[in-house]
């Protein structure tokens, strides 16, 4: 053995030597540091946990059977069954529907926002938000309701131009069909595309109007070369929200039309229902495959687009 | 204006001196609402001179600068660039570049497609103006930059793309709007002298706003002081500093003390001594009057037996500047600092004026007796 040195014997630090209780701090502030690394990762559990079990559970579930027969077999026949027949046309109609009711709100929220967002006053901008807010989330049965009552054959807007002799029920109009859905989708279509574009409008900076102007661009060249080229991403995100909206969107179609026009969403509330074919009763799995992925994809592309508006209108 | 519109520069111009024009800014009132930002605001700016406008938040510079641009719109008064009143031309046919303090380029476009934007909306072909682009990029240190968007590059960086921009379109005027203000002080320092040489070098006429007096100062040709929608004084930095004209002048820019005094004959009597008043000096008010003393103006020798004493000591590197506390009131004196060095704190010393005459001022409430 060799003998103790100096140090040891003399109780003093040598060097590299910790003093005492040193070792514990270190663990301590080890253990804080791993602590504080998983506090956001706490935070996130419970939400996490809701997420997986309220969408990832699900999507597993509709991947599964999207891809067995109900003898539990290993199958491509229910996604084949998809892309023919009424089925198809369901996803045509839905992806038609989605298009009209991203594009034209798509534009007419952007020229309602852009409109708000110049204007002076405050109240009015205040107003418009709010009543965006509230309209954007109004639909279903209320919604069916509402323009059955004012635009239906028999509705209160109906009589009045009826009483004109300008009955649109004359002129071929009919509200229980594709583009009566599409009338009424325009109704939470519009105040959502103002909620979205709204804070992008907001990020075009005077500055660069005036500086475009400065150097010598008319009002329609800086909007032809800065504003509309910033303003694109945000407003195609926007139009991807308002597609996705509308090509999930189930009960205010369902209650308008009661099923007579074929979209994706009624066929699978109609297979849910229990209105399946014998042999067939996995479809709806294989419907609603189809359309997860319609919206993954829309949502992949908002996030690529959001992400070089984040950049410009930070 | 359109042949100015038209007049696209070439190549090789855009690195050589051009000929500024001379601009009239005269008595331009300019009122928000119950506010007067500007208030008969008049200045004469010389062909290829740097003039900054200098001034307290509020005080109707940066709304200057915009009724020059063309931003503003006038209640009264009457602008002229080259004897020409461009009032009624719109800011898109002004032929003016202006540098903003947040920088505002655009962000889809790349430092050179900033750059070109101008020449752009000039008609000008594309590989002329992408050539004048990269020129004027290699000119302020910035053409490895070239294919760098705003959000790829520093305040820095973006704000010597913003001073290429509005210098691509050879304008009349250059406008800088605080553009300095955004910036730390290493990179404010040395925008500062590139932005200084650059409109040398191009003898552009220039208008300058910025609320720091040090940029002002060291920057321009000839400051213009504002206040209230007015100006105070226009001069060289020099004797704007050593000559200022109006208390407001003495006040804000440099470092005054005030002390008060009684006037007599255009004199006044200052720590024993006669001091002339200088011409210009405000007259008497049943207030009295205070002179107004820069701590260069002033010097103090130690002595035991006097009543004032040294109160603060702060070194300044070449020179140190004691405050002086002289019955209520205190001064502040520069000393160089070899010789401050044997005054302690504390120390009795005797104040005495070395500047050839003072200014005076109505009398100020005695709260503040210093400014800086």
């Amino acid at each position: 053995m060799f003998p103790a040195t100096s140090n040891e014997l003399s109780g003093a630090p040598g060097p590299g030597a910790q003093a005492p209780g040193a070792g514990g701090d270190v663990a301590t502030s080890r253990l804080r540091g791993v602590g504080r690394a998983l506090r956001p990762v706490a935070a996130m559990a419970p939400f996490s946990l809701y997420s997986f079990l309220g969408l990832g559970v699900p999507i597993l579930a509709v991947i599964y059977f999207a891809f067995h027969s109900e003898q539990g077999h290993l199958t491509l026949g229910n996604l084949r069954l998809i892309t023919h027949g009424s089925y198809m046309l369901g996803f045509e109609n839905s992806i038609l529907l989605a298009l009209i009711t991203s594009i034209i709100p798509g534009i007419l929220g952007l020229v309602l926002a852009y409109a708000i967002a110049t204007s002076r006053s405050g109240f009015l901008k205040r107003l418009v938000a709010t009543a965006s807010g509230v309209l954007a989330n109004f639909g279903g049965i209320n919604l069916t309701f509402m323009f059955i009552a004012t635009l239906g054959s028999t509705g209160i807007l109906t009589g009045w131009l009826s009483a004109i002799h300008l009955n649109p029920w004359n002129f071929g109009f009919n509200l229980y069909t594709f583009y009566g859905v599409v009338i009424v989708y325009m109704y939470f279509q519009v105040p959502l595309m103002v909620l979205v574009i709204t804070p992008a409008l907001g990020g075009l900076r005077p500055s660069w109007r005036e500086a475009a102007e400065n150097m010598g661009a008319s009002s329609w060249r800086y909007w032809r070369h800065v504003g509309i080229p910033v303003l694109m991403p945000s407003v195609l995100g926007g139009m991807l929200l308002l597609f996705g909206s509308g090509f999930a969107a189930y009960a205010t179609a369902e209650t308008l039309t009661a099923g007579t026009v074929t979209l994706a969403p009624i066929q699978i509330g109609s297979l849910l229902a229990g209105n399946q074919l014998a042999g067939q009763e996995n479809v709806g799995y294989a419907v609603g495959l189809g359309m997860f992925m319609v919206l993954a994809l829309t949502m992949i592309l908002y996030g690529l687009v959001r992400r070089r508006a984040s950049k410009w209108l930070r | 204006m359109t042949e100015l519109h038209d007049a696209a520069p070439t190549v090789s111009s855009l690195t050589r001196p051009t000929t500024g024009a001379r601009v009239n800014l005269e008595g331009l009132v300019r009122t928000y609402g119950l506010t007067r930002a500007l208030d008969g605001f008049t200045l004469a700016v010389e062909p290829g001179e740097f003039v900054a406008l200098l001034g307290p938040s509020g005080c109707g510079k940066t709304t200057a600068l915009r009724v020059l641009a063309g931003f503003e719109r006038l209640d009264r008064g009457r602008v002229t660039v080259d004897g020409v009143d461009v009032v009624k031309v719109s800011a898109q046919h002004r032929d003016m570049g202006m540098v903003f303090q947040s920088y505002s380029l655009f962000p889809n476009m790349n430092a050179l497609n900033n750059v070109a934007f101008g020449l752009r909306m000039r008609h000008q072909r594309a590989l002329q103006r992408r050539q004048k682009a990269g020129e004027l990029l290699e000119l302020v240190g910035l053409s490895d930059q070239a294919t760098k968007y705003p959000h790829q590059m520093s305040g820095g960086q973006q704000q010597r793309v913003a001073l290429a921009r509005a210098l691509a379109i050879e304008p009349r005027v250059l406008l800088l709007d605080e553009p300095l203000s955004a910036l730390d002080a290493k990179v404010r320092g040395e925008l500062r002298d590139q932005i200084r040489q650059l409109q040398q070098r191009l003898a552009i006429t220039t208008v300058f706003v910025t609320h720091d007096q040090e940029e002002a100062l060291s920057m321009a040709d000839r400051v213009c002081v504002m206040s209230n929608g007015r100006a105070e004084q226009t001069a060289t930095p020099a004797v704007l500093y050593s000559r200022p004209t109006t208390p407001f002048v003495a006040e804000f820019v440099g470092v005054s003390s005030r002390v008060p005094v009684t006037p007599l004959d255009g004199e006044v009597e200052l720590f024993g001594q006669r001091c002339r008043v200088r011409s210009g000096s405000v007259g008497v008010t049943v207030d009295g009057v205070d002179a107004l003393l820069r701590p260069e103006d002033l010097t103090v020798t130690a002595d035991p037996s006097a009543l004032p004493f040294v109160t603060h000591k702060s070194f300044l590197g070449a020179t140190t500047r004691l405050v002086v506390q002289v019955d209520e009131v205190p001064i502040r004196v520069d000393l160089r600092s070899d010789v401050a060095a044997d005054i302690e704190l504390g120390a009795r010393v005797r104040p005495a004026v070395v500047a050839r005459d003072v200014l005076v001022a109505p009398r100020a409430p005695r709260r503040e007796s210093t400014t800086d």
